[in-house]
Formats: structure tokens, C-alpha cells, sequence
């Protein structure tokens, strides 16, 4: 018997040594190998959690936020004495707790465009967890150019995605990415986050775990990881799918880019606006308006303000539903996808009596009822 | 002849439903039906990126579509 392990690395990894197909030498691998998470969130918890267990031997974690009460209905990483502290030295201190045999570190900081390929040197695989479009693009092509598999999964409401991209296969090609699957990202606001369109608690346990399963199967070389393949589940309806990838080439990628501005985020055309305190006097003054709220059903329950509801999927079809002949307020919940819809409908179909609630359901929160749920 | 297609995501909302029969002429291909969606659910213009499945695997635009094929409309999703 060899002495690469400890007699306590022989003991924790037990059930691995005596497991087929993987063994001392799946665990002598995991030991050698190192993975970088983006996002201690949702899908990094139980990602991060299992692949301390499992004895990955360096793990990276990319994560600047702090833990928020919302946060506790699906990222198990956090308790309740680790509100408002910084998520990614909790997840450090919890792995290492956890398993102090494996190296454990954490870059406090927004991944950009600037740091990412030096941060990803270094590491074997990276795993995304990240929570919004510019860094699904960001971590793809910075993983391209690094040559780094890129374990991905994406949630949403009660769906989920997962897939292994920019695989190394055995003839010396890449596999696809996930620019080959979606070259173009969604027009801002259009496909809700979790924060926005909600999240079941438990789906981003479910699919975090099979994200690290995948990453310990890549790193280990053992069965058939879901490279140009992608998995689909529904939990709601317990179905799911497995869809073949193209392998015909997506974009080049050739350097990274500005992913705000790629994903429509850069800074765009102002529009008309009106604050909650004025829209709260013109309410009270009794002013003739009609009032849209842009946001989901589920987050009318939460909180509202009594304006009809148009659905961002649906206001191109419901845009004969607003007045053109008086003043017109939309709001949701921070202004941002109010002010998209402002434009999309000023654009396309010609208003000019539309005004943003700046800072909507939060500001209103904040500075006029303080009952007002936020969310 | 009649086709089943099922929505992912955002799609869902923008069809009102997660799983639609459509009737539509015996040479259509992904992109006639792409072109048809968008006819009776104009949203889905502004979804560039929705991934389109024929039959569990992703499907080129000319692709001439079966009777009884199962067509996935699947757009992309950011959560984590």
C-alpha cells in the first residue's frame, strides 16, 4: 500500500476506496486536483459542501456578498449567526470544518472581465454558480481561453440546467460551450432572476449536487460527464430531458469583452422618471394616472402597490392595455425592469407618456411605508 | 399534421401554458414554425437566444419537421 494517503484520509474517504470504478486512485486524483466555484449561492452551497467532503484537494470560491436573510430558504451553507457577514468567509470557515484535509480560499471580489483569466490560472475546473447573464458569459469565455472545463448549472423558479462545457475529449478537441447553446444572451429583463421570478428552496440543493457530481466525475475520469449534452428538469412536473449539443463550433472567442454592455447592461438611454415621494403626493392629490406594475404575480403577494400587472413576457401583447392619454407610472420592484419596459414601449409602439417609479418597491419601502415587505 | 411543443423557462410564460398541439402544414421546418410562434406570440422576438429541440436534440433552421415530433422551446435561464 502506498503512503499517499494518511490513516485519517484512509478512514474519511472509506466508502471511496471500496466504491468500483473509483477507488484509491479516484481519490488519489481528487486530492490532486483543484476547483475554483463562482458564487456561494444557492447551487455553490451544495456544490461547495460536497466537494470539501468528497477530498477535492484545492477549492477556490469567487463570492463578494453578504449573507441576507433571503438567502437562508436554499443556500445551507448559512445560518442564521452568519447574517450580514461576508458569505465566502463563512464558506471558507464551514469547509474547513468540515474538511480540514482539503485547501480551502476565497477571492473577495466581483469577477470582471479585469481578474478572471488570473484567477482561473491555476485551477483544473471551474464551476458556475453565478446568479446573472454577464458572468455566465464571462466565466464561459474566460474558461475557453484558459482551457478549463467548465462544470455549468442555472436555475429558475422550478427548472433546472446543467452541463459540461469546453470538455478536453480524447482526439485533443473541445467540447461545446455555452456559446454554442445560447451565442446570444436575453435582452435585459427579460428572463427573470431568482430574486425576481422566485426560486423553490430546495431545486438549487438538487442541481448543485448534480453540478458536483459532474465536477468529481470530470476530475476523476469516471463515466460519461454531460459534455455536449444538456440536462433539463422540472421539478414541478418531475421530468427532465437530456438534449444533444451541436458540435459544430459556436463564436470564436478570442479575448474577453465588456459582458454589461453584451448583455444590453451598459448604461442606456434615460428615461422620463418620477419619484415615490411625488408619485405618493399626486396619489393623494387625487391626479388622473394609470399605474402598470411589470414585475411576476408571485411578487404582487409579496408586495404592491395596486397597479395592473403586466408581466415582462407579456407587455408587447398587453401594450393595448396602456392609456396613451394620460400619465402613465410603471413600476417593480427596484426600477430596472420598469425602465426597460418604458423603452421597449416607447421604442416599439411610439408612447410618450410613460414614467418610470424610480426605485420602486424598495424605495417606496424605504421612504414612504415602512411596512411595505421587501424582498 | 400536428406537432407538440413543450416550454422551458421563460417560454412558459410567454405561450401561458407549458405544453401546446399546433396544427401546421405537412413541409414545415423549425424555422416556419419559429416564424409561426412568433406570428401568434410576438414576445418571443425579443428572445434571440431560445434554443429550439427537435426530438431531444438541438436542431439546425431548415430542419423539415415530422408528424408527432416533439419540439422543446428552450431559453436561457441566469439562476444560481
Amino acid at each position: 500500500m502506498s503512503d499517499f494517503f494518511t490513516t485519517q484520509e484512509r478512514a474519511r474517504y472509506a466508502r471511496h476506496f471500496t466504491l468500483p470504478e473509483f477507488g484509491e486512485e479516484g481519490q488519489r486524483k481528487l486530492k490532486q486536483s483543484s476547483v475554483l466555484v463562482i458564487g456561494a449561492g444557492g447551487l455553490g452551497s451544495p456544490l461547495l459542501l460536497y466537494l470539501a467532503a468528497a477530498g477535492v484537494g484545492r477549492i477556490g470560491i469567487v463570492e463578494f456578498d453578504q449573507v441576507d436573510e433571503s438567502n437562508l430558504q436554499r443556500q445551507v451553507l448559512y445560518t442564521i449567526g452568519d447574517l450580514g457577514q461576508s458569505k465566502g468567509e463563512v464558506a471558507v470557515r464551514r469547509l474547513r470544518a468540515l474538511n480540514p484535509l482539503v485547501e480551502v480560499e476565497h477571492y473577495p471580489t466581483r469577477l470582471s472581465s479585469e481578474n478572471a483569466l488570473s484567477i482561473f490560472r491555476g485551477y483544473d475546473l471551474v464551476a458556475d454558480g453565478t446568479d446573472n447573464f454577464p458572468t455566465r458569459y464571462l466565466v464561459n469565455d474566460a474558461c475557453v481561453l484558459s482551457g478549463i472545463p467548465n462544470v455549468y448549472a442555472s436555475i429558475f423558479r422550478f427548472e433546472g440546467q446543467v452541463s459540461v462545457f469546453n470538455l478536453l475529449r480524447a482526439d485533443g478537441a473541445r467540447g461545446p460551450n455555452y456559446r454554442s447553446l445560447f451565442p446570444q444572451p436575453p435582452p435585459p429583463g427579460m428572463v427573470p432572476s431568482c430574486a425576481e421570478g422566485g426560486v423553490l428552496g430546495v431545486l438549487p440543493g438538487i442541481v448543485g449536487s448534480l453540478q458536483a457530481s459532474e465536477a468529481i466525475k470530470v476530475l476523476t475520469g469516471i463515466g460519461d460527464p454531460l459534455d455536449g449534452r444538456l440536462f433539463l428538469f422540472d421539478a414541478a412536473s418531475f421530468s427532465s430531458r437530456i438534449l444533444k449539443i451541436p458540435d459544430t463550433p459556436g463564436p470564436a472567442i478570442t479575448e474577453l469583452i465588456d459582458y454589461e454592455e453584451f448583455c444590453g447592461l451598459a448604461p442606456s438611454t434615460a428615461v422620463k422618471e418620477i419619484g415615490v415621494q411625488e408619485f405618493f403626493e399626486m396619489r393623494e392629490r387625487g391626479v388622473d394616472f394609470q399605474l402598470i406594475d411589470v414585475r411576476e404575480p408571485y411578487e404582487v403577494e409579496i408586495a404592491e402597490l395596486g397597479g395592473e400587472l403586466i408581466p415582462p413576457a407579456e407587455i408587447e401583447r398587453s401594450a393595448d392595455r396602456i392609456a396613451r392619454d394620460k400619465m402613465v407610472v410603471l413600476h417593480c420592484r427596484s426600477g430596472r425592469r420598469s425602465a426597460d419596459a418604458v423603452r421597449l414601449l416607447e421604442e416599439r409602439f411610439g408612447f410618450d407618456n410613460l414614467y418610470n417609479l424610480r426605485g420602486g418597491i424598495l424605495a417606496w419601502a424605504d421612504e414612504i411605508d415602512p411596512s411595505m415587505a421587501k424582498y | 399534421m400536428q406537432l407538440t411543443i413543450l416550454a422551458f423557462g421563460i417560454a412558459k410564460d410567454i405561450l401561458g401554458r407549458r405544453e401546446l398541439q399546433l396544427e401546421v402544414p405537412d413541409d414545415t421546418t423549425v424555422r416556419d414554425l419559429k416564424d409561426r410562434l412568433l406570428e401568434r406570440y410576438p414576445e418571443f422576438s425579443r428572445l434571440v437566444s431560445l434554443a429550439i429541440a427537435v426530438n431531444s436534440e438541438y436542431s439546425a433552421e431548415d430542419v423539415l419537421l415530422q408528424e408527432r415530433d416533439e419540439i422543446a422551446l428552450i431559453p436561457p435561464v441566469s439562476g444560481g
